[in-house]
């Protein structure tokens, strides 16, 4: 028993050390997942308690992280965002994958004037500047975190809608293509069931590297003032709140918020370059 | 007798890769002498052209050669620098490779890359060699050679890009051509134009010619010599006549009736079972031995002897046919 | 008796000249050039028959095993499968047609014709789930069984995926996945092209077994003349979408009618006996966009030609009881 155990766990351990970048990030990706669905119980306070007799202290033995300027604990409210700032990101990526996959893949597989619609669309969307997109989106539609998340999913449209296009398109007149056709599949099951397999690895890639950068746009965002309202934890806030007072020299305010994106961002790209490598069944053994 | 102007000698070479050591090639030993071709005939993945490689010193990095000699012209290739390598590479040794259209540079003209050549190995003003470059193409007959200097490899057909390759890899009338599986993928008709352009320039410039193919029957009309390859190790060499009027090894027996002639039958086509072993294992002395029919213990106890079967024709084997 | 497969005048056209990159006003008021990529060409395949269709690239056959499968459309002409008009239904379409079923092709490239993220299991199953509307797990499973068997592939294979395989392997795999669904009528494209000459054979012979055994129909496009000797009751060699000699296959390679044929017959490596005065054919082929009406395709690159080729296409014409030669010379002998 112990022998076959040892085996396994030298198993794991080989495919580990293999794929050492990988396994790092997702490690911190469970980090984050974990914080963000069970965050709200571990903190130790309550993120939105002020005091105002404890403002502005540096980082201790109570306060890892410090306080803020209404005394509220900052590393409390850093943990709590990670749900907030997660939850964004991933439901506009996903949102902005189904889509612009779905349009891609139809402009690439069928052309002609489906192709010339989904292009002009996209070549709209890009016409602007993403981020003054997204600043219009939001104002237009109303200052709450769900009208984030639309207009984060559609300035990244173009981006999935490309890559569906192009890898549709590449596959489009290949052998087993014909083949499926010749198996008597129609043309939305070659699509669906024989195209779409094959290159949904490079979009599930995409999506992760996407994820990082819907972070940042989503704290951007709520940096200057769109979305996210105060007190609501945030770290795209807790980073603005923060902005004034490095000047003054409390740099646990910005720092800490900013280090958390910083590590998000990082993780979701180094999952994404794993993730590619070992969705390619050429590597399976 | 001569000597010869490439001899390789107990050639063996390793590739370190994630999954263990390859041995690649065994014991390997050839001799090519001028204004002859010799074919080297093996299955895909039998070690061809890591020997090819490996004479025109473009060996893959993760490639080590553990014993053996290429003696080209009296020079131990393996013991030059890498200066040195350069210097022949084109000039006295030039190769010719399988795809020609994916083998020239997309982004230069046809003309330009036979200047290239000209230009870095006789040092030559690019006047001059712009001359030799038209007269190159003249020479493997690409028609209206002045306008077609300017065209890019994508204008030209498959045929047209190999022949380009032969005039680059000629530009410098090198001593020794070798020829990747230069007519997988042409037509048969470009196949034969082709190769009877290479055969010509090999009696003409008294050069040698080393002919990379899977295909027996290719081998058999235009090589004067045929070395047999399978699994890195030779396993019969031989003037052509008499390799196939009596192949000694039963590999290459099995090949000559395996492959089709307008003449046989499809009850005679035969085929050879089982596949290249593995060859990240360790392996018996004789590495046919899985797939042999004529196999016995004693094969694989000891090292092979070197049978002679007729002038210049050796089989490598314990129990030949 | 009716023919298995009947192609009348067939013709494929494709307009060239990049029709979207072009100024509109050499859209509308320009000629728009077109290839020719099959051009009238008339055959057809008797039941139970093995009919070769040889000619080099940019002849047009690939061209026409996509006709014949309705992977596409031709721009004129008819095709009649067992009597029954087939180039009307769309290829669009005809996955869901009836006939479907009955025409079915192996691929030329084992590796590019299997999906890399379906299993050899998947790649078979997937048209009798389709085709022969095979719901249950077991049955489905079943039936890969028997044709793994009947391909000679073994069953611990089919749960690996293609880039697990050797080219024999997969090469199996693609005539499993062809005959599961019973076809009259089988289009081979180029099926040993790819493949060692060690494993050819045992390909070859488990086709001709197979064409034995399920009384099927081959259409057997190579460019190998050797192979398709061996596999061929008769013989079509077309040049730039033309046919330019039918008949049976052993004669026509031993006694070729068409310049064309002759020249390809003596492209074959001989063996030893070398020698062989091979007349190289010159120059290019001319091009299949616009071709000229009333010159014959091959003149230029032939070695014979005269007044005559230069004003009159050659049609192809009987020159004995079971040999038709598109050459103005050939009807002379």
């Amino acid at each position: 028993m112990t022998a076959n155990h040892s085996k396994d766990v030298g198993r794991i351990a080989y495919l580990a050390g293999e794929n050492l970048l990988t396994s790092t990030a997702l490690f911190c990706f469970v980090l984050l997942v974990g914080l963000a669905i069970f965050g709200h119980w571990l903190v130790p306070f309550d993120p939105l308690l002020s005091n105002a007799s404890a403002t502005l202290k540096p980082p201790s033995a109570t306060h890892w992280f410090g306080t803020d300027h209404l005394g509220r604990d900052i590393f409390s409210r850093v943990i709590v965002a990670t749900r907030l700032d997660l939850g964004i990101a991933v439901l506009a990526v996903a949102l902005s994958l189904l889509l612009g996959s779905l349009m891609g893949a139809c402009a690439g597989y069928f052309g002609g004037w489906t192709d010339r619609t989904v292009g002009r669309v996209v070549d709209t969307i890009m016409a602007f500047p993403l981020f003054v997109l997204a600043m219009g989106i939001v104002a237009a539609l109303g200052n709450t975190t769900i009208n984030i998340v639309y207009a984060t999913a559609v300035i990244n449209l173009p981006f999935y809608a490309r890559v569906a296009r192009a890898e549709v398109n590449v596959r489009r007149s290949t052998g087993y293509v014909e083949a499926a056709k010749m198996a008597g599949n129609g043309e939305f099951r070659v699509l669906a069931f024989h195209i779409l397999p094959n290159v949904m690895p490079t979009l599930v890639v995409q999506a992760s590297l996407n994820m990082g950068w819907a972070i940042l746009n989503a704290a951007g965002l709520s940096f200057i003032g769109l979305g996210v309202r105060p007190p609501t934890p945030e770290w795209g806030i807790m980073v603005a709140d923060g902005a004034s007072y490095i000047i003054s020299g409390e740099w646990w305010l910005f720092f800490f918020p900013g280090a958390a994106l910083m590590l998000a961002v990082f993780c979701f790209n180094l999952l994404g370059d794993g993730l590619r490598d070992l969705l390619d069944p050429r590597r399976a053994t | 007798m001569k000597a010869p102007l490439l001899s390789v000698n107990g050639l063996t070479i390793e590739f370190r890769s994630r999954a263990g050591t390859v041995h690649a090639l065994e014991g390997v030993s050839l001799r090519v002498d001028r204004g002859t071709t010799t074919g080297i005939v093996g299955e895909s993945g039998s070690g061809k052209s890591v020997l090819a490689y490996s004479i025109i010193g473009l060996l893959d990095r993760a490639g080590r050669v553990t014993s053996g000699t290429i003696v080209f012209d009296d020079r131990d290739i393996l013991t030059m620098n890498e200066a040195e390598r350069d210097s022949i590479r084109g000039r006295d040794i030039s190769m010719i490779f399988q795809n020609p259209s994916s083998a020239l540079n997309p982004i230069r003209t046809i003309g330009q890359q036979i200047e290239d050549v000209i230009v870095c190995h006789r040092l030559q003003s690019s006047r001059t060699a712009y001359d030799a470059a038209i007269e190159m193409l003249a020479r493997v007959r690409i028609p209206d050679p002045t306008r077609r200097h300017r065209a890019y490899p994508f204008e030209l057909s498959g045929g047209m890009c190999q022949r380009v390759m032969i005039a680059t890899a000629l530009s410098c009338s090198p001593q020794l051509l070798i020829a990747d599986e230069p007519t997988t993928g042409l037509d048969v008709t470009t196949q034969a134009a082709i190769m009877d352009l290479i055969r010509e320039q090999t009696t003409s410039r008294r050069m040698a010619t080393m002919l990379i193919t899977h295909d027996l029957g290719l081998a058999a009309e235009y090589c004067d010599q045929i070395v047999v390859i399978h699994a890195g190790q030779v396993v019969e060499s031989g003037p052509t006549k008499s390799l196939f009027q009596h192949p000694a090894h039963p590999y290459t027996a099995k090949l000559v009736t395996a492959t089709p002639t307008l003449d046989t039958r499809l009850e005679d086509l035969t085929s050879i079972e089982g596949g290249l072993p593995d060859l990240r294992r360790e392996l018996p002395y004789c590495r046919f031995s899985g797939r042999c029919s004529r196999f016995e213990k004693a094969c694989n106890e000891a090292p092979l002897p070197r049978i002679r079967i007729a002038e210049d024709h050796f089989a490598v084997c314990r129990r030949p046919v | 008796m009716t023919p298995h497969l009947e192609v009348t005048d067939l013709r494929k056209l494709y307009p060239v000249g990049a029709a979207r990159g072009r100024s509109l006003i050499k859209r509308f008021f320009g000629p728009q050039h077109m290839l020719h990529a099959v051009d009238g060409i008339s055959f057809s395949i008797e039941q139970g028959e093995s009919v070769g269709l040889v000619g080099e690239s940019g002849c047009g056959k690939s061209t026409v095993v996509r006709l014949i499968s309705r992977l596409i459309d031709p721009t004129s002409g008819t095709i009649l499968f067992r009597g029954h008009k087939i180039d009307d239904i769309p290829a669009r379409r005809f996955s869901a047609s009836p006939y479907r079923r009955d025409i079915q092709i192996v691929f030329q490239d084992p590796t590019g014709s299997l999906n890399p993220r379906y299993t050899a299991r998947a790649t078979i199953a997937d048209p009798l789930r389709r085709l022969m509307r095979m719901r249950s797990r077991r049955d489905v499973n079943r039936r890969v069984s028997e044709i793994a068997e009947m391909v000679g592939l073994p069953i611990e294979l089919l749960s690996r995926f293609p880039h697990q395989l050797s080219g024999g392997q997969r090469a199996r795999v693609g005539i499993g996945r062809a005959i599961a669904v019973e076809p009259s009528l089988l289009i081979l494209d180029e099926p040993t092209s790819s493949l060692d000459v060690s494993v050819q054979a045992i390909i070859l012979h488990l086709l001709a077994d197979l064409r034995r055994r399920l009384k099927i129909s081959f259409l057997f496009v190579s460019h190998d003349l050797n192979v398709v000797r061996l596999l061929c009751d008769r013989i079509v060699v077309m040049y730039l979408g033309r046919i330019v000699e039918i008949g049976c296959a052993r004669d026509v390679l031993s006694a070729p009618g068409h310049p064309y044929s002759k020249a390809l017959v003596s492209a074959i490596p001989s063996g030893i006996q070398t020698n062989t005065t091979r007349g190289h054919l010159t120059g290019e082929a001319r091009s299949p966009v616009d071709p000229e009406p009333n010159i014959c395709r091959f003149f230029g690159r032939c070695p014979q030609g005269s007044d005559r080729c230069m004003r009159e296409e050659p049609v192809l014409r009987p020159v004995n009881a079971d040999r038709l030669v598109a050459c103005h010379f050939a009807s002379e002998t």
